[in-house]
């Protein structure tokens, strides 16, 4: 299968184009905060409980918040069905986007609270680790936790030797190289970066020049998004 | 978590003024919204909301062996995930006896109503047969989620095709479906039975009642939770009620 043709890619985009995303801040009526986002075939709902006490007690930090990130995926998200729970993959996920998440937030200013952020995967065509902390910092701006900046994260990668920005399913199983990149976009300093395949160092500046650049304009959809609920609030 | 005092004493004064803490009348529901189709990856799926609980139930099918007793019938399996995502009260790790009971009772109104027809999803007797996964997702927890998922299974089903170009046996066809069960729950505190339980409802309840009716108003499954009690005039008018609210639920689910 090639996956680039005549510069187009499979689903017609440009190697630096991203696929849609639509963003809602707040459309959970429980959770402190939440954000659904749909990127492409992906669609992920995060909801964000706290700061609230740390229960039980060991696992309390005396001099800040403890930040509990949980991704997960529904058993109907993927083509043969994920059985419930975690396994390792999300597992490990959860760690990187929780440490992620913990740059930004002042955890400092929360002794002995925990933050629980939840991350599902409802839907899922590639990308889900990127969009789940990017849905994740608009649930948690709309719970009001103190940020330093609002992270975004975005993938860029390699498919038939041409770095491309946002890979979607059938470019992540069969292409080169998959980099997701997190970042806090006022400092563009790297909060989450993984990297599986083959690329030249070359191919890997190109790419992560990609990736910021995805993060730019999702950061953009991410504040949109903010406004758009808290615009409507004044308004009324 | 449950209820606090002061809470559970309105909750208390307003039953015996023969009020609700939302307004609604003892036998009202909320409003219900059905959204479906919105997973592509799903064989079928639908979003429910009653009121502000929100679930969304997703189908997924595999082919396996069939059970030795029902060598010519599918299989089909039934889970409620309650996520931390819901409600702060959600905890993660593994289904709590909570959830275990939530997803018997939703599966035995879907088998025992025969909604999805077994015997259809035989492939080659005693050797390959359609599983039918049934996962529901509960995204905002405000109080009744018996009937929410329910009700999200049944439109999750509705919506469903069996994915036989995935398995390379031809084209995607319909699931065969005969009519689906309608679940209606009720709880009673302070003596008041109301139906569509709200999230304080739910935790002030006292005793808890799920009816699941057929389309010609035979009860197909039943459930008594929690540890008060119910008369028997009160089941029965449980039941008659139940006969009742389950019509208008039964268009919005058939509309």
């Amino acid at each position: 299968m090639e996956l680039i043709k005549d510069g187009k890619r499979i689903d017609g985009r440009a190697p630096d184009e991203l696929r849609p995303i639509k963003i809602e801040a707040g459309p959970l009526y429980r959770a402190d905060g939440s954000c659904y986002l749909e990127w492409g075939g992906n669609k992920i709902m995060a909801a964000v409980y706290g700061p609230k006490e740390a229960i039980p007690r060991h696992i309390q930090d005396s001099t800040k918040a403890v930040i509990n990130a949980r991704y997960n995926m529904a058993s109907f998200s993927v083509e043969d069905r994920k059985r419930p729970g975690p396994d390792r993959r999300s597992q490990e996920i959860s760690k990187i986007t929780a440490e992620a998440l913990e740059n930004v937030i002042l955890t400092e200013m929360f002794p002995r609270a925990v933050i629980d952020v939840n991350i599902e995967v409802l839907d899922a065509d590639a990308g889900t680790r990127c969009a789940g902390i990017t849905a994740a910092a608009v649930a948690l701006a709309d719970a009001g936790i103190p940020m330093r900046d609002i992270p975004v994260a975005c993938a860029a990668g390699k498919v038939d030797g041409v770095v491309v920005l946002d890979l979607l399913g059938d470019e992540d199983k069969k292409g080169d190289a998959d980099l997701p990149v997190a970042i806090a976009p006022r400092s563009e300093e790297i909060l989450l970066l993984q990297m599986d395949g083959h690329m030249t160092v070359e191919e890997f500046d190109e790419a992560l020049e990609l990736a910021l650049k995805g993060c730019r304009e999702i950061s953009k959809l991410q504040k949109e998004a903010l406004l758009k609920k808290y615009k409507t609030f004044e308004e009324e | 978590m449950g209820i606090s005092s002061v809470k559970k004493d309105y909750l208390y004064r307003l039953a015996k003024e023969g009020k609700r803490p939302d307004g609604r009348a003892f036998n009202e529901y909320r409003p219900i919204k059905i959204e479906r189709g919105v997973i592509n990856m799903a064989e079928g799926s639908a979003r429910v909301s009653i009121g502000h609980t929100t679930v969304l139930a997703g189908i997924k099918m595999d082919i396996g062996e069939p059970y030795p007793d029902t060598p010519e019938e599918g299989a089909m399996s039934t889970a409620v995930e309650l996520i931390p995502l819901a409600s702060p009260d959600f905890e993660s790790g593994p289904p709590r006896a909570d959830a275990i009971e939530l997803s018997r009772v939703v599966d035995r109104g879907i088998r025992e109503s025969k909604f999805i027809q077994l015997e259809k999803l035989c492939i080659e007797p005693g050797e390959k047969v359609w599983i039918v996964f049934i996962d529901i997702h509960v995204l905002d927890y405000d109080g009744n989620l018996f009937d929410a998922c329910s009700l999200a299974a049944s439109a999750a089903l509705m919506n469903a095709k069996i994915p036989n170009e995935r398995f390379e046996m031809g084209e995607d066809v319909p699931m065969p479906l005969s009519d689906p069960p309608v679940s209606c729950t009720f709880v009673k505190y302070n003596g008041a039975i109301v139906v569509d339980p709200s999230l304080d409802e739910d935790e002030a309840a006292e005793a808890r009642h799920t009816i699941a009716v057929d389309k010609k108003g035979d009860i197909r499954a039943m459930q008594k939770g929690l540890s008060g009690s119910f008369t028997v005039e009160e089941i029965k008018n449980n039941i008659n009620n139940a006969r009742i609210i389950s019509k208008d639920i039964r268009k919005i689910l058939e509309g």
